[in-house]
């Protein structure tokens, strides 16, 4: 029987939720690698038993662990005695899989120029952790890393080295792109299912890049998006873009959840204009579109960008089945009364389920799912850590 | 070269090392560990060490490339804080003899 396994990252550890298709009844297994912040747990397409695990302190610095089991048993793939990789002059293994060093090779790389900082100096990248790990949909052992300071690595051997694709951190705007407050972090990565060489990214607070060429060369496609808090509300680059969405059926439509705003795109991003329409506010972090319906899309406004909790304590999923502009609040099952957690931008995914399901996580510990479209939510575990991140991986 | 010619070459020595919580799980050990330390015993030397028989751990304690300490870790030897030493600095002498242990520390922080 098919099932499915919501992979969560969280504050203190990693959780895995598995069910069946049913999934009314769920196994919550973790904390894994407790102690340490997850901040992305990703599932292979191609595989169902591999996982990616992105571990991280503020203390002892970046992990990547991997998972070929289903999360059972755990990795790092560049320490793994039977295959380790070995550094020519030493002998030893060399622990590469944590390690993420910007290109700045004459061949690939581009020079390690600086960035604006919160003062206003210029401060040179600095790699701090991985935000996001995305699998490739095509090959098995290529994998995507978003991170801090804000650039794209690539690994095509499971994880266990990693290259910058060095034209993104290059792009001639890089000297302008600044930290938002959780710092200058590429946290969205989206691969176009039906063209690899087309990605979209979206950075904190640079906006929203694409690649026609797999990475090599990047183009900002910010046009339309308007952020007051910048001193040009409508410069190249410069926006707090919070979560990039697409639909597989359709990739030239994005979906975008702004600092304030929720944006649209039907021309691949070159153009984006305003879809927050009647929402009780428009600033929010995620942003999902239904597994089956292109047009129907998900959101979770939050009060404010200093009140950083649903408005008036009620935990409401917004869903547009217009593509925007047209919001209904989806309550049911959720609390009412009382709520002043957040959902943070990796907090939120679909299945793909006849019924879609929905799951998001709360900095409160609480995961909800909903199995029709988001008519209804049950809590499926509450009291874990913050919620960092949710994805969902679909079992045959 | 024989193992007597080469140890006479490579001197080494036993430190007992001591790591955090998170350190030791990732290691996969268990409480104080015992590494078998280059002479002179430094911080780098100990460190390279550490590296070397857990390769896991790179990156964790310095980094990668350019071996600069973490911020948030801090080294303790024979009761001093040997945080901002030089790494080449030789340890004291109970670190070689083995009569303290070398520790890493993650520095407190809380609320």
């Amino acid at each position: 029987m098919p099932g499915i396994r919501v992979l969560v990252g969280t504050r203190k550890g990693g959780f895995i939720l598995t069910s069946n298709a049913r999934r009314k009844e769920w196994q919550v297994e973790g904390p894994l690698f407790a102690g340490w912040e997850i901040y992305h747990m990703k599932g292979s397409p191609l595989d169902p038993n591999r996982i990616y695990a992105s571990q991280t302190s503020s203390w002892f610095g970046q992990i990547i662990q991997r998972s070929d089991d289903g999360g059972k048993t755990w990795f790092q793939p560049g320490s793994v005695d039977e295959e380790p990789v070995v550094d020519e002059i030493s002998g030893f293994p060399k622990g590469e899989s944590n390690k993420f060093v910007y290109d700045t090779s004459d061949e690939t790389g581009r020079p390690l120029t600086t960035h604006q900082f919160y003062d206003g100096t210029q401060h040179p990248w600095k790699f701090l952790r991985v935000w996001h790990l995305e699998p490739s949909l095509t090959e098995p052992n290529t994998v995507f890393a978003g991170v801090e300071d804000a650039a794209l690595f690539r690994s095509t051997d499971g994880g266990t080295t990693w290259q910058e694709l060095a034209g993104l951190r290059g792009h001639k705007t890089g000297p302008d792109w600044s930290p938002g407050a959780g710092g200058m972090c590429l946290h969205t990565i989206v691969i176009d299912p039906n063209n690899a060489q087309r990605m979209f990214v979206a950075i904190s607070a640079a906006g929203t890049f694409r690649t026609e060429d797999g990475g090599e060369s990047w183009t900002a496609i910010n046009q339309g998006l308007h952020s007051e808090y910048i001193p040009d509300p409508k410069a190249e680059v410069g926006h707090c873009v919070h979560r990039v969405a697409i639909h597989p059926s359709n990739p030239n439509v994005l979906f975008m959840q702004k600092h304030w705003d929720v944006m649209r795109s039907d021309d691949g991003g070159d153009s984006w204009y305003e879809v927050s329409g009647n929402l009780p506010t428009d600033f929010g972090f995620p942003i999902a579109v239904h597994a089956h319906e292109p047009e129907t899309i998900y959101v979770v406004p939050i009060t404010s960008d200093s009140l950083h909790y649903p408005p008036e304590g009620k935990l409401r999923v917004y869903r547009s089945r217009s593509g925007g502009r047209e919001w209904e609040a989806l309550t049911e099952g959720l609390p009412q009364e009382n709520c002043y957690v957040n959902i943070l931008r990796d907090a939120m995914a679909v299945d793909t389920f006849e019924s879609c399901g929905i799951y998001f996580g709360t900095t409160g510990g609480q995961v909800y799912g909903s199995t029709d479209s988001g008519d209804h939510w049950q809590t499926i575990v509450r009291d874990l850590p913050p919620v960092l991140s949710v994805e969902v991986q679909m079992l045959p | 070269m024989s193992d007597s010619a080469q140890a006479a070459a490579n001197p080494r020595c036993a430190v007992r090392l001591v790591m955090p919580h998170h350190l030791r799980t990732l290691a996969s050990v268990d409480g104080e560990i015992l590494l078998e330390v280059s002479l002179p015993v430094t911080t780098r030397s100990v460190l390279n060490a550490l590296e070397q028989r857990f390769p896991m751990l790179r990156g964790t304690v310095r980094d990668h490339v350019t071996h600069q300490r973490r911020p948030k870790v801090r080294f303790y030897a024979n009761e001093l804080d040997l945080t901002h030493q030089d790494p080449d600095t030789p340890l004291p002498e109970a670190i070689a003899s083995g009569s303290k242990p070398f520790m890493i520390v993650g520095a407190i922080s809380g609320g």
